[in-house]
């Protein structure tokens, strides 16, 4: 338990009859990028929700540092900045207000409110109205109100969700930043693989509430089995010659064969045998499906 | 106690630059002021019925009491429990207040505080403006005789009545505001609130003390039935004072149950 900074054990959650999340375990390790994947309405939010203990969990099923969240409500939160939905800004007020009112509410020196504004790049709009800011410099007005507090824990709820393709690259770095250089942990959510991809280090894939993959990046690369393709002139003769001799066909369209990939000698073997066989091989690779496919597999499948 | 004094800064850095923080100075400082304009532009007429000095002060702070005490009073207390809890609905803040850490209850009760500290502030300021305007109305009518009656008791006695006899629809708006993000419902319950309050309460109800949103208007009565007599001799707490405090208090302790397991959707 030492060295998670979120675990949950068998986690449920209902709204009223309607299960949100169902015997959730995640496991968050201390210093790692947390990818938090699902689709719409797969139960990401609401997990956030009560991880800040917004949402009552259960007791003896959420655990934070090692500490149980519902008697350490007030403990826990100080080690922990969130970002979650739409963020949460007073529109009335300017960046540098909001950021201000955050630092009364902590008893931080107002001072960091500047530097958090410098942090996320909004400086020049510090005494701009935030109901004027654009979504994009909302959302990193959000992300800097989650740091004010400079939080062991960061959970970050789609901290990219309508940024422009600067400002996301801005945000991943932003995390690889905080959590290399300063050793922060982060929950980040996701509907989008690609995004989580290039930054988490773990990743946790959920749908209906329910976890369906946990482990690092490296472990679900691994679960992407590689393919061969064969691209090919007569895709049906070939398809039916290949089988006869023995490989197993996981997919055929009118121009590529596709079976699992062995080794690279058994490619040589096959293509020789195609070949011989007087079939016209134009192209013969090896293909690793990738993680976005992979996700739409593992989500949908269940 | 911290974190309530931190949560009171923080309302009070939220609302500066909201009409409800100004319109608790300038409700004040606009009927104060038409009035004491009033009794400046018509001054010929109201000297003519020769008033002794503290019926002239009578009709002057009444003026301002009757306004405050009958309508403006219950809609500005449901108005300011509306703003003081709007600020979070509207912005979607209550999830970023609640993840703070800080407690519950002081949350809740800086909140319900500055609520009462914005009544307290406007009804304040419509003692002192009533009694300062009152002398600038001698020096500028000096015909006027505000200056041979001192009428401080009575503003004092008469706005802590208000004050306190508002605290009771104050808590039960605060409820309905914490729990509905929209404008209609609470400020809905409000109006048919505060027209029954005013017709129980007019038409001399036995019972009418026992609805929250007649009690200002209850108790600003006895005031003016007894100032015939002796204005210095009336007391603050009367039943209905009293019956607005415990309302008041029971519905702030329901408001927290309320608060402490509000789930944020």
């Amino acid at each position: 338990m030492g060295n998670y900074a979120i675990e949950t054990v068998g986690l449920n959650f209902n709204f009223g009859n309607q299960a949100i999340v169902k015997d959730l375990s995640l496991q968050v390790p201390k210093g790692s990028i947390y990818g938090f994947l699902g689709p719409n309405g797969a139960g990401k939010t609401t997990t956030i929700k009560i991880l800040l203990n917004l949402l009552k969990s259960p007791s003896d099923q959420v655990f934070i540092f090692g500490k149980e969240i519902n008697n350490n409500r007030i403990a826990i939160l100080k080690r922990v900045g969130a970002l979650v939905e739409q963020p949460a800004i007073y529109g009335h007020l300017t960046g540098k207000e909001n950021l201000i009112n955050r630092c009364i509410l902590l008893g931080i020196k107002k001072s960091k409110a500047s530097e958090m504004l410098a942090l996320v790049g909004l400086s020049d709009a510090a005494d701009k109205k935030s109901n004027k800011y654009s979504l994009g410099m909302k959302q990193r007005l959000g992300i800097a109100l989650a740091l004010v507090s400079d939080p062991e824990l960061l959970l970050l709820d789609e901290p990219t969700n309508g940024l422009d393709p600067n400002g996301i690259i801005e945000v991943r770095n932003l995390m690889i930043d905080l959590a290399v250089k300063h050793h922060k942990t982060i929950l980040v959510s996701s509907h989008l693989l690609a995004e989580i991809e290039r930054t988490a280090t773990h990743v946790g894939i959920i749908n209906k509430g329910q976890l369906l993959f946990q482990g690092t990046i490296d472990e679900l690369h691994q679960l992407s089995k590689p393919m061969l393709e064969i691209e090919v002139d007569d895709t049906e003769k070939a398809g039916a010659f290949i089988s006869k001799s023995g490989y197993e066909i996981a997919g055929q369209t009118d121009k590529k064969i596709t079976i699992p990939f062995t080794s690279a000698q058994e490619s040589a073997t096959l293509n020789a045998l195609l070949v011989q066989n007087g079939f016209k091989v134009s192209s013969l690779y090896q293909q690793r499906k990738d993680l976005e496919n992979l996700f739409l597999d593992i989500t949908k499948t269940n | 106690m911290r974190s309530l004094y931190i949560s009171l800064v923080s309302e009070f850095y939220k609302s500066k630059k909201t009409l409800a923080f100004w319109a608790a100075i300038l409700l004040p400082l606009i009927i104060c002021g038409l009035i004491t304009f009033g009794f400046y532009s018509s001054s010929e007429k109201i000297l003519n019925y020769h008033y002794p000095p503290i019926m002239l002060w009578g009709q002057y702070c009444g003026a301002a009491l009757n306004v405050m005490g009958l309508l403006v009073m219950p809609f500005y207390v449901i108005f300011m429990a509306f703003s003081v809890n709007n600020i979070e609905h509207k912005n979607d803040t209550w999830k970023t207040l609640f993840a703070q850490p800080l407690n519950k209850f002081s949350i809740y009760t800086a909140k319900y505080l500055y609520a009462v500290g914005l009544i307290f502030i406007s009804l304040f300021l419509f003692a002192s403006l009533t009694y300062g305007f009152g002398h600038l109305l001698q020096v500028l009518v000096p015909k006027y005789n505000f200056n041979q009656y001192n009428p401080l008791n009575i503003l004092i006695n008469a706005y802590t009545k208000l004050f306190l006899s508002s605290l009771g629809i104050l808590s039960l708006q605060f409820i309905l505001s914490l729990v509905w993000a929209d404008f209609l419902k609470p400020m809905g319950i409000g109006f048919v609130g505060t027209i029954m309050g005013i017709i129980t309460a007019n038409v001399g109800w036995k019972y009418a003390y026992l609805i929250p949103y007649c009690l200002p208007t209850l108790s600003l009565r006895i005031t003016k039935v007894k100032k015939g007599a002796n204005p210095l001799d009336f007391p603050v707490f009367t039943q209905e004072i009293w019956t607005s405090l415990i309302y008041a208090l029971i519905l702030f302790i329901v408001g927290y149950f309320i608060v402490s397991r509000k789930s944020i959707k």
